[in-house]
């Protein structure tokens, strides 16, 4: 008994057991159960092979909602890596007044709910003239634009949408990241004459490298599987030509809204590989793994 | 020994973490869940002896309804007393989680409100449904059949129609009045798109809407015309010569410019409410139920509609109108009180007494025809309908009595995923992006052939 409490071999591995059991129950488990289910017609409960997969290949609908999904992490990408760490240099600089009550501010759209937001969006966004988007362009003497029915004025909404709520989270990463880095560097490169932009270039850019590894990841993974967002925007699961179809809602749609289990977990599964190897490629052009491996 | 003892207690308090972690977990979720249950429950005060009959609904309304008529009942049969438990979920949620009950075999409720176009979606696989017929004979005779086979499959009743909804026009006599247009002179399509050429030149407003996220009128012409979705052996069919006819009178419509599309792409919805009711749009062509959107969304219009029949192709076509829209209740089969159910639930939707309320409370064509000629009760004035609209409504029903259809392939188990692709990508691509009509269905019907797999 005694030398089971204190031994060093199996104490690493008791401290790790919560962990893997909740890995091994909540996603080995689910996981595994959706690859056999992927093989499956599940309504009619018979083995169907390929033929879920060979569906999707030829799937326009999938297709489309695959476009959609990386059209929109993409965008995500470019509007919430770049702003989000400008921002938050900004924030940690001695020269901000009050960067407590911007930080708030930031964050505040984070905390409600998507929900309400996607409603909101959604009702700012309608197709009559009385709605806000179009009193907005109104002022600068644009017609009444049907904002949700076409493909790039959605895809704007859409985008609109995410920067309102994740820029302050962001923001966030980037702010933690930027106060590791010690001062004693900034004050060296003043003292030699760089000026801010040059600091924010050559020092808080690099040394954020960590920082913006995490958010990529983070990123690529939120944006390919974005559900909600789309799903308030257009009041349910059914956009226009499916400009908002994202792979989950298309998941979603098969799974749940036609009883099609298994073709759904086939979507799951083409989902899953897409993201790892997104991430893995991302991953290792960052040189994430030559770290681990020294 | 200090170390020892911190050991021990870190392993225990770790081992108990997880054990409460996973019964915090399951106990917080069950709190939850009955959390969720109360917020839209509602429990009927029954005294004696009583059998618990679980019913879930999508329409709140339907609710009142359902209670008045169980009290009904339970006066009438005090030794098979009922006390339903109503809850109320929202449209999506409440099929996907029926959808997800049968699916697993576990926490479906008694009864079921089913909307026809989730329909044929529980009738795939093994029917988790159970067979009504018998609970229906006795009621058969004065309800109109089609709305009985449209929750039906291999000549089985699945489900408790709620109302005929036989299309009709809605005429704002206002508007068409100021342009000097008599709605009752309207007989035919081609009148109608006459008379919306002239409404539009004389006032410069819309005479009708040209549906994108629905298809009412589009439903109706096709069944006038003897056309379909799908062909005579079932399989997916939407490139036919019928189909492209309707939808290039449509598009022939939208081009005079008097027709256009609508916010929302068709009148029932929130965004083409104030649309109607400001007058930029004149005339609607809707199931009966409308009737309810009018007195509840577009108040402004109170005493300036007119209920008639809808156009046909040519004056004295035998289809006059179809049936549109409908909740279908069901009976889950697995239910420990299916039986029960099923009688207590025949009655209170078909009987009689049923009918009369479905007029009176919400507003619907009731499905049983023998209380349409009842001039009492559908010409009540205290009626806030009748109060409502300039003409009995029952007037025009009676009128097109004989002459109320089905689409076929509404009971299809295809249908759910044609309307799914029509309302999302064909009629958008169509009237919003002016799409070649062939094309555009051609594309479509590549969709469908591939999930269909034919």
């Amino acid at each position: 008994m005694k030398k089971l409490f204190y031994s060093q071999k199996i104490a690493p591995y008791v401290f790790v057991l919560p962990f893997v059991l909740t890995v091994v129950f909540f996603w080995v488990f689910p996981i595994g159960n959706g690859i056999l289910l992927s093989f499956q017609d599940v309504l009619k409960d018979e083995w169907v092979g390929l033929g879920n997969y060979k569906r999707l290949l030829s799937d326009k609908i999938f297709l489309k909602a695959v476009y959609n999904s990386a059209k929109y992490m993409v965008g995500t990408l470019i509007l919430l890596i770049p702003f989000p760490m400008l921002f938050a240099t900004l924030l940690n600089s001695k020269l901000m007044k009050k960067p407590g009550l911007f930080k708030s501010i930031y964050f505040i759209p984070a905390l409600t709910s998507v929900v309400v937001a996607g409603t909101i969006f959604r009702l700012m966004f309608g197709e009559m003239e009385t709605s806000l988007a179009n009193q907005v362009i109104g002022i600068f003497g644009f017609g009444p634009i049907k904002w949700l029915k076409g493909e790039w004025t959605g895809y704007f909404a859409l985008l609109l949408l995410a920067c309102w709520r994740w820029t302050g989270v962001n923001i966030l990463y980037f702010l933690a990241g930027l106060q590791s880095i010690s001062t004693d560097i900034y004050e060296a490169a003043s003292i030699d004459g760089a000026s801010k932009w040059q600091q924010f270039i050559k020092i808080s850019f690099p040394l954020l490298r960590p920082t913006t590894v995490y958010v990529l990841t983070i990123s690529i993974y939120a944006g390919l599987s974005m559900f909600t967002e789309s799903y308030m925007l257009w009041k349910g699961n059914n956009s226009p030509q499916n400009i908002g179809l994202t792979i989950v809602g298309y998941l979603y749609r098969q799974g749940i809204e036609k009883r099609a289990m298994g073709y759904a977990c086939a979507v799951g599964l083409v989902l899953l590989v897409i993201v790892m190897i997104v991430n893995l490629i991302q991953l290792k052009a960052t040189g994430t793994f030559d770290k681990e491996e020294r | 020994m200090k170390k020892r003892l911190l050991a021990v207690l870190m392993c225990i308090a770790m081992t108990a973490s997880m054990l409460l972690g996973c019964s915090a977990g399951s106990e917080g979720d069950s709190s939850e869940d009955s959390g969720d249950k109360s917020a839209g429950t509602r429990e009927m005060e029954v005294e004696g002896d009583a059998t618990e009959l679980e019913v879930w609904t999508f329409i709140e309304m339907h609710q009142d309804f359902y209670t008045d008529m169980a009290e009904k009942w339970n006066e009438e049969h005090p030794d098979k007393k009922v006390k339903l438990v109503l809850s109320n979920m929202a449209y999506d949620d409440m099929h996907n989680k029926l959808s997800l009950a049968l699916e697993s075999g576990e926490g479906a409720p008694d009864v079921v409100d089913i909307e026809l176009g989730k329909f044929p979606a529980f009738m795939t696989g093994e029917i988790g449904l159970m067979d009504l017929t018998d609970a229906i004979e006795p009621y058969k005779d004065n309800v109109i059949e089609s709305r009985l086979e449209i929750y039906g499959k291999n000549g089985a009743y699945y489900g408790f129609p709620t109302h005929v909804g036989a299309t009709v026009a809605f005429y704002n006599t206002e508007a068409l009045e100021g342009a000097g247009i008599d709605y009752t002179t309207i007989k035919t399509w081609d009148d109608f798109k006459a008379a919306g050429v002239k409404y539009y030149e004389a006032t410069g407003k819309y005479f009708a809407c040209v549906e994108t996220t629905a298809q009412w009128m589009i439903n109706l012409m096709l069944t006038q015309k003897g056309g379909d979705y799908l062909d005579a052996d079932g399989n997916i069919d939407i490139t036919n010569d019928k189909m492209v006819e309707v939808l290039e009178y449509i598009k022939g419509m939208q081009d005079t410019g008097a027709f256009a599309t609508v916010p929302g792409g068709q009148p029932d919805n929130e965004e083409a409410y104030p649309s109607y009711n400001n007058g930029d749009y004149a005339v609607q062509i809707m199931p009966f139920w409308q009737t309810s959107r009018f007195t509840n969304y577009m108040t402004d219009l109170s005493g300036k509609v007119a209920i008639a029949a809808p156009p046909v192709w040519n004056e004295g076509d035998a289809i006059k109108s179809i049936g549109g829209g409908g909740t279908g209740t069901a009976v889950v089969a697995s239910s420990e009180n299916a039986d029960l159910a099923a009688e207590v639930f025949a009655y209170i939707k078909l009987s009689e007494a049923a009918n009369e309320e479905v007029w009176n409370v919400l507003g619907f064509d009731p499905v049983n025809t023998e209380v349409w000629t009842d001039t009492e009760l559908t010409q009540n004035p205290d009626n806030q309908f009748v109060q409502f609209f300039n003409t009995y409504p029952f007037d025009t029903l009676l009128e097109i009595q004989d002459g109320i259809y089905a689409l076929e392939s509404l009971t299809s188990e295809k249908f759910p995923s044609i309307n799914n692709e029509f309302c999302t990508v064909t009629l958008n691509n169509i009237y919003e992006n002016g799409m070649d009509i062939k094309e555009a269905l051609e594309e479509s019907q590549d969709t469908l052939k591939n999930e269909f797999g034919e």
